[in-house]
């Protein structure tokens, strides 16, 4: 059945058979399907004032900053990393800009909010420095670097607010997060981040530099990479897309809520990560895939809610989520499914299987095994890698799980 | 086994052998007293900080000094003393479990429930006990068969304990029950005035119960092994697999006893208990001197890093300004201060 696509010459359904982006996309339909099927109205666009309405729209919206997030977690992940503090950076931001445009002597200009949301930046910049400091300088292992400040945070943002919950009227601060530009202008701020990010790491060889520093650091410095350089550069790129979310959520609904604003974001932002199929070891990312692992979690927490659930009760599946993901990317699940699979072909289905001749070890998480077709072209990938070897393995191993 | 390093990376815990197997030293007499100095520095410093922090209190405000403030930190803290303790053993085998707090939140809501429910209370004790343990030994499953990150599986046990709180309620449920009422409001004279709560008598049980398994067990010796070096510990026949599961389940059990200790606090069952409570846990194990690393590392450390805690929020209470949020700025300080300096012995252990 599948043999005659995948002998054929490397077709759309070949290619996306072998992307690792397929099961993480065919959740993303099959949970949009199934909102239309429970409401009609989901699918539905409305233009009103040259600006989109609907549920999709909405998704996109509220997933803005859990995207942006998800985007600077997925480079520090690549490097073999883990920024817990993106929550704390975020609570921050908002308070900073928030409590700098209150107390502006014109609280609704755009000087105001441009010079509020710039101290937030800032700010973000001097977090994103230190926390790159205590993992690059100082080694100091990064879940454990970043907790310090994931810790103490929301006290500084609490110290920024006094404890209040700030509240402004200012219109061009408003725009960011709850502007509309045809689309949300919080989308269209995170979609470009990401195209800017892909280009520059996928068309360059700062990809594959990230990429080889999270496979071995010491590896990397002694070849010649500046190791402790793009450590440092990536959690500061974190908290200056964790400190724009943070201006997101808080002009979204005008205020800065210091026990609230980004509370858990840091953990939606690597749960998105990992769905997209970044390896959590380090080594191995993708952007396309972190995209559609935001839209999910959104969709799934849109789903909740309009299913009438208790919002919080969300938290059941994520974490049944997590789970199942990690066990699918989990060395020893990979290992055991590549050893029925070589068990299968061996009594005969000798055809289609070219792509995937060292199943094995494309299976087993042999880190410069994965990144190899990145090595060969860095130039030539795009922001959805569809490397030929590997991923095809992974394929057919979830094609296994599939069909057991 | 203290001199001869098999990784090839400066690998920190190997120099400081694990406490607990003062033989393996013998031929070096001197430096395995350099590294023992070493290693009880941390918790020294621990307690010199405490001290500090208490000589100050009772310098600035009057009444600070009295015997009833000290035990007022084991009664405000039981819970977090339990709660550490739980994660120390994680944290020595070099894991780490965040989804103490969830389950602490967990435990409450369980308890309130189920005694609204009618159930008798030792029946509720048990099933809360039960709940807490069952979680941590399924992580702890999960974290040792399918070798996946201990830190990716407990965040997701977090989300789920959370989770299952709003399934049981989304409201606050508070407790009625005559037997846990009057074992939060009973108290214990212990001369001069001074007294505490069953939850402190608990709280020190579950410490010395702890402290005696981790320092003088075959089974304590094993989880400082694999947290010196796992590998090691594996080649040297020991249960690897089993301890690792355990120290998880431990720590499930742990926090099961503190969302007991906490429900009697509080009485009250809340989805939202505890939050954060996981992040006050690990600082007070780090404070206390235990390496992250895995390995290194006293229970009794752990109780005054607690204690630490406990003090700088009397002294902010004491200040009457209320605010909150300058505990956990001191926390974070507090945390990268003892983060920092585990980080020069290892470079000089090592």
């Amino acid at each position: 059945m599948s043999t005659v696509t995948r002998s054929a010459a490397p077709g759309l359904g070949a290619r996306l058979r072998g992307s690792r982006l397929l099961w993480p996309v065919l959740a993303l339909v099959a949970l949009i399907a199934a909102n239309a099927v429970a409401n009609p109205s989901f699918l539905s666009l409305r233009m009103q004032d040259g600006a989109l309405y609907g549920s999709l729209v909405d998704i996109l919206k509220n997933g803005a900053p859990t995207l942006l997030i998800a985007l600077g977690m997925t480079l520090v992940i690549a490097t073999r990393g883990i920024d817990l503090s993106v929550g704390a950076v975020v609570a921050i931001a908002a308070a900073v800009a928030c409590t700098s445009i209150a107390g502006a002597d014109d609280p609704g200009s755009l000087g105001a909010a441009l010079t509020g949301m710039g101290l937030a930046l800032a700010l973000c910049l001097v977090l994103g420095l230190w926390n790159g400091f205590l993992v690059s300088i100082l080694g100091i292992q990064p879940i454990i670097a970043t907790l310090v400040l994931m810790t103490a945070g929301r006290g500084i943002a609490m110290l920024v607010t006094d404890g209040q919950i700030i509240t402004v009227n200012n219109d061009p601060f408003r725009e960011v997060g709850a502007g509309f530009l045809l689309l949300p202008v919080s989308i269209i701020i995170a979609v470009a981040a990401l195209v800017v990010v892909a280009l520059v790491t996928r068309r360059t060889a700062l990809g594959l530099l990230i990429e080889s520093v999270g496979i071995n650091p010491e590896a990397s410095r002694l070849a010649g990479l500046r190791a402790r350089t793009i450590i440092w550069t990536v959690y500061v790129f974190a908290a200056l897309c964790a400190g724009v979310a943070g201006l997101m959520i808080s002009s979204n609904v005008s205020a800065a809520d210091a026990n609230n604003a980004g509370l858990w974001i840091e953990m939606d932002a690597i749960l998105a990560v990992v769905i997209g199929g970044s390896s959590l070891a380090g080594g191995r990312y993708s952007l396309a895939g972190t995209l559609i692992g935001a839209l999910i979690i959104q969709t799934l927490t849109t789903t909740v809610y309009s299913m009438g659930i208790a919002p919080e009760v969300t938290l059941v599946f994520k974490a049944l989520v997590v789970i199942a993901v990690c066990l699918l990317q989990a060395p020893k699940v990979r290992e055991a499914l590549g050893r029925r699979r070589s068990g299968a072909r061996a009594s005969g289905s000798p055809t289609g299987t070219g792509a995937t001749g060292d199943s094995v070890s494309a299976d087993t998480t042999d880190p410069t095994d994965t990144t190899q077709p990145d090595a060969v072209a860095p130039g030539t990938q795009t922001t959805t890698p569809t490397d030929a070897d590997s991923t095809a393995g992974d394929a057919d191993a979830k094609q296994k799980v599939a069909q057991s | 086994m203290s001199t001869s390093t098999s990784t090839p990376s400066p690998a920190p815990a190997s120099a400081l052998t694990p406490h607990g197997a003062p033989s393996a030293r013998a031929g070096h007499p001197a430096s395995s007293r350099l590294a023992r100095s070493r290693r009880v520095l941390p918790v020294i410093a621990t307690f010199v900080l405490f001290v500090l922090l208490f000589g100050v209190g009772s310098l600035r405000y009057e009444g600070f000094t009295s015997g009833q403030v000290v035990a007022n930190l084991f009664i405000d803290n039981a819970f977090l003393i339990v709660l550490a303790v739980g994660m120390t053993f994680v944290i020595l085998t070099g894991g780490i479990d965040l989804s103490v707090g969830a389950v602490v939140a967990l435990s409450t809501m369980v308890a309130a429930a189920c005694l609204r429910a009618g159930l008798p209370a030792p029946v509720v004790i048990l099933l809360v006990l039960l709940v807490g343990s069952t979680l941590g030994t399924v992580m702890g499953l999960i974290i040792q068969r399918f070798e996946l990150q201990p830190f990716i599986v407990t965040l997701a046990g977090m989300f789920l304990a959370r989770g299952l709180c709003f399934v049981i309620g989304v409201e606050s449920i508070s407790i009625k029950d005559p037997f846990f009422r009057s074992l939060a409001t009973g108290t214990i004279e212990l001369g001069g005035g001074v007294v505490i709560t069953w939850s402190v008598v608990i709280a020190l049980v579950v410490v010395a119960v702890a402290a005696w398994v981790l320092h003088r067990t075959r089974f304590g010796r094993t989880i400082y092994a694999i947290g010196g070096s796992e590998s090691s510990a594996t080649l040297m026949g020991l249960p690897v697999a089993r301890v690792k599961v355990a120290a998880y389940a431990i720590s499930g059990l742990c926090a099961s006893v503190a969302g007991l200790l906490f429900s009697l606090y509080m009485l009250s069952g809340y989805g939202l208990h505890g939050v954060g409570m996981e992040l006050d846990a690990i600082a007070s194990v780090v404070i206390g001197g235990t390496l992250l690393s895995g390995g290194v590392g006293w229970v009794v450390g752990s109780v005054l890093g607690v204690l630490v805690l406990g003090v700088i929020q009397t002294l902010i209470s004491f200040e009457g300004t209320l605010s909150s949020w300058w505990t956990k700025i001191a926390i974070g300080s507090l945390l990268l201060v003892f983060i920092v300096m585990q980080r020069l012995f290892m470079r000089r252990g090592a």
